[in-house]
Formats: structure tokens, C-alpha cells, sequence
């Protein structure tokens, strides 16, 4: 029942918001910041419509409670300005859409902590981010010509 | 989720002094990618929650008499890049590197992953093929515990209440000693294992075993050593028949539960298979 103040950075912006110690930060992102881009998809951490970067490395929203990002800078697909952005207009790497925020920050924390990613490290990292109409070629051209475009 | 208390102490003495405060009722949490679940699906309902994200010395991935000191804050994904660990057991680092995706390995811990005790899980079947040993303290004593004296029962460990993972510590490996962690996924990479299998194998001049570990996971309520298959395999070389009965002993130290990953007799065919495998590759 206990409430917390948490102090973070979202996007490069300050955010000081108070918390119920059972907020979750999926819930605090999208119905208390407006940060829709973050998908809520299968809630147990698996299908990755979900992720955003914490401190770069990609994490599940929906497994986070909003409390265990108090210091921390978070990264959601809204604060991207990336050349993945354009690749995947260019490749077509979506389809329905429901996967490509999520699929987004995943690749963008990928060519941040590996700018030169083999296409067998893209494929690694990527594994946990589904799409259902499994347009992963796409995905995965996309990523690499963002990749090449460094 | 069901409401709860959250505590986020800065320090080791302050998060155990109040775990003492309510034992019964607080739950541990670390990266919090089991217990979050847990606690959505209303499975636990802990009335406090003790989170230790704040206490930076149990991060650390460290040295202790010749071997190495693994801090249970330090996450799957930085043990999987830490040149600490991967200097120990290149299988080691292999192992955490195997672990879900991405994201959890980024979030989920080593003392949470333990402690959560799912016999599926990758980490403790490693670990307990390098005769790791947990260290837990409590406010009045810590205590060391082998690994293979940690997992009691599925999802139960010998972790008394009040009691937090401090770190695992893995003696020098022989000289030699070669270490393999296979994991067999029929559906997808980022499945939980329907069995895997670690081995350790260190051998003489005369190509005789001298030392043998072989542990699996996903064979039974927790994960386990197939010890008859290790004695088996004592001063022998790793011939075909040798690796053959090592497996075959192994399948039969399996206790598997039946569920959506195969029968009971399925994994432990699928022991004796993966087993056999696991050697052949340390041969």
C-alpha cells in the first residue's frame, strides 16, 4: 500500500511522479505519461510489443514495477530519432504494426550496445520480439541496413 | 496486481534487518521477472516486498580462492559478458547467454534465478556441474550452502526465512577440465529447456577420468546430479561404452513431470540422448 516518489528520465525529459508500490511501469507510461507507443501485449515478459530501454538495455515494461526505474533513463520508441525508423519504411519491416514500437527500441538498443552486429547477432537479439504476421525478413533487413548506414 | 508494501534499502544490514521484521509475509525480489509474474497472476501474495536493487556490493562478479565470487545481483546478461566468468567456464558464460531473451537476461538476476528454484531453469544446472555453493546470511549467521543441498522441491529451496542470497561461489576447475551446457529446445530458442545437460569432464595422461560432474534440468522437481553416472565414469576412458552406461545411468537418476514440453518417459529418453551428446563433446 505504501506510495513512492520516483525520479527519472523519459526521453531526455525529468519526470517526478508519486506511485503505488504495486504500479506497474508499462501502466505508469501509458495511462499516466500519455506514452502510448508502449504496447501492453502478453503481460508475462515474452512477445516484446512491450520493451523500452533502461539505462540502453532493453527490458519487458510489463515486468517492471514503475519503482525500479527511480534514477533511471528510460528510452521509449517516442524518444527514438534513429535511421530505423526510415529502414523499416523502407523494407518493410511491419505489417499490422502492433509489434514495430517494440521491435523499434529492441534494434535501437541493439545498434547501441553493438553498432556492428552480425545479421546472427540481430537474429539473437531480436528472438524476443514476436511477430505474429512474421514479417521477420523485413525486421531483419531493415535492422541491417540501419546497421550499414552507421 | 494486489496492493503490497515495497522497502528498497540502501544496504545489506538494513534489507536484512527488515526481512526480520516480517518474515513470513515479505517476499524477496531482485530483478523481478518471476515475481512480478507471480504477482499478476495473484500466485504469491506477499504483504511486503523487499526489493534489492539499491545494494550495489551484491552486483559485484568477483575472485574468491582461485575460483569465482558471482554477486546474486549481478544479471544474467552481465554474467554472461564478464570476462571474469567466462574465464572460469566458457560454458558458464554460455549458459547465461542461453537464458531466455535479451530483455530478461537483462532484468533477471543470479540469487533470483536460484531462488525462484524452477527446475527448468538454465544457471543452476551449470552451476551445480561446477560444485557451486551458495552463500546466504541471515541477521544472525551466514551459512554456506552446496547447490546441490539448495534446491529442495519444485520452486523450494532450503533458504530459511529471513535468509538472503548473498552470491555463489565456484572453486578453480581441474586442470584441463572440459565443461559443456546443452539445452534441447524442439519449439523455440526462447522456450525453457525440456531437458538440458551440463558436463564437466577432466581426464589424465592415460586419457583416464579424474573428475566428472554431469547435471540436468528439466528431469525431475529440481535440477539434479546424475551421481551414479559420474562414479560410473570414474578411471575410465570415454569410449563409447563408457559414455553409453554414463548416459543411460544418468536418464535413470530422472524424475520428469509430465507437461506440455513431453511425458515423463519422452525427457528421460531425451536425457539419455542429450547426456550422451554432452559427452561426446567434453570426450
Amino acid at each position: 500500500m505504501t506510495e513512492h516518489r520516483i525520479r527519472f528520465t523519459l526521453n531526455g525529459e525529468a519526470v517526478d511522479v508519486k506511485v503505488a508500490a504495486e504500479r506497474l511501469l508499462v501502466d505508469l507510461l501509458r495511462y499516466d505519461l500519455g506514452k502510448t507507443g508502449t504496447k501492453d501485449g502478453c503481460s508475462v515478459g515474452v512477445c516484446g510489443l512491450c520493451t523500452v530501454q533502461v539505462d540502453d538495455a532493453p527490458m519487458s515494461a510489463c515486468l517492471l514495477l514503475a519503482t525500479q526505474v527511480d534514477g533511471a533513463s528510460v528510452r521509449t520508441v517516442e524518444g527514438l530519432a534513429s535511421p530505423l525508423q526510415e529502414a523499416f519504411i523502407e523494407e518493410g519491416g511491419f505489417q499490422c504494426g502492433i509489434c514495430t514500437s517494440g521491435q523499434l527500441v529492441a534494434a535501437d538498443a541493439l545498434l547501441r550496445a553493438k553498432p556492428d552486429a552480425s545479421d546472427a547477432e540481430i537474429a539473437d537479439w531480436q528472438m524476443g520480439n514476436l511477430c505474429r504476421c512474421t514479417g521477420y525478413y523485413g525486421i531483419t533487413r531493415a535492422i541491417a541496413k540501419a546497421r550499414d548506414a552507421r | 496486481m494486489r496492493p503490497f508494501d515495497y522497502f528498497e534499502p540502501e544496504t545489506l544490514d538494513e534489507a536484512l534487518e527488515i526481512l526480520a521484521g516480517d518474515p513470513d509475509d515479505t517476499l524477496v525480489m531482485a530483478g523481478g521477472t518471476a515475481l512480478v509474474i507471480l504477482m499478476k497472476q495473484d500466485l504469491v501474495r506477499p504483504e511486503r516486498v523487499l526489493g534489492l536493487r539499491r545494494i550495489a556490493e551484491l552486483r559485484d562478479i568477483g575472485a574468491s580462492d582461485a575460483g569465482v565470487a558471482l554477486g546474486a545481483l549481478a544479471t544474467l546478461g552481465a554474467l554472461a559478458r564478464s570476462q571474469r566468468v567466462r574465464g572460469h567456464t566458457v560454458a558458464l558464460a554460455s549458459t547465461f547467454a542461453a537464458v531466455g531473451t535479451v530483455r530478461i537476461r537483462e532484468q533477471a538476476t543470479l540469487g533470483g534465478n536460484l531462488a525462484h528454484a524452477d527446475p527448468a531453469q538454465d544457471p543452476p544446472v551449470t552451476l551445480l556441474a561446477l560444485d557451486g555453493v551458495a552463500v546466504a546470511k541471515s541477521r544472525f549467521a551466514e551459512r554456506r550452502i552446496p547447490l546441490d543441498g539448495l534446491f529442495t522441491d519444485l520452486f523450494e529451496t532450503s533458504l530459511e526465512r529471513g535468509e538472503l542470497l548473498l552470491r555463489v561461489e565456484l572453486p578453480p576447475l581441474p586442470k584441463g577440465a572440459r565443461a559443456t551446457y546443452k539445452k534441447f529446445l524442439p519449439a523455440t530458442l526462447d522456450d525453457y529447456a525440456t531437458i538440458s545437460v551440463a558436463a564437466v569432464i577432466a581426464t589424465d595422461a592415460n586419457a583416464s577420468v579424474t573428475h566428472a560432474r554431469i547435471a540436468l534440468g528439466g528431469a525431475g522437481p529440481v535440477p539434479l546430479r546424475a551421481r551414479d553416472a559420474e562414479r560410473s565414469l570414474a578411471g575410465r576412458r570415454l569410449d563409447d561404452a563408457a559414455i553409453r552406461e554414463a548416459a543411460a545411468l544418468a536418464a535413470a537418476a530422472t524424475d520428469p513431470i509430465e507437461d506440455l514440453r513431453g511425458s515423463a518417459a519422452y525427457k528421460r529418453a531425451m536425457a539419455e540422448v542429450w547426456t550422451e551428446r554432452a559427452l561426446r563433446e567434453v570426450a
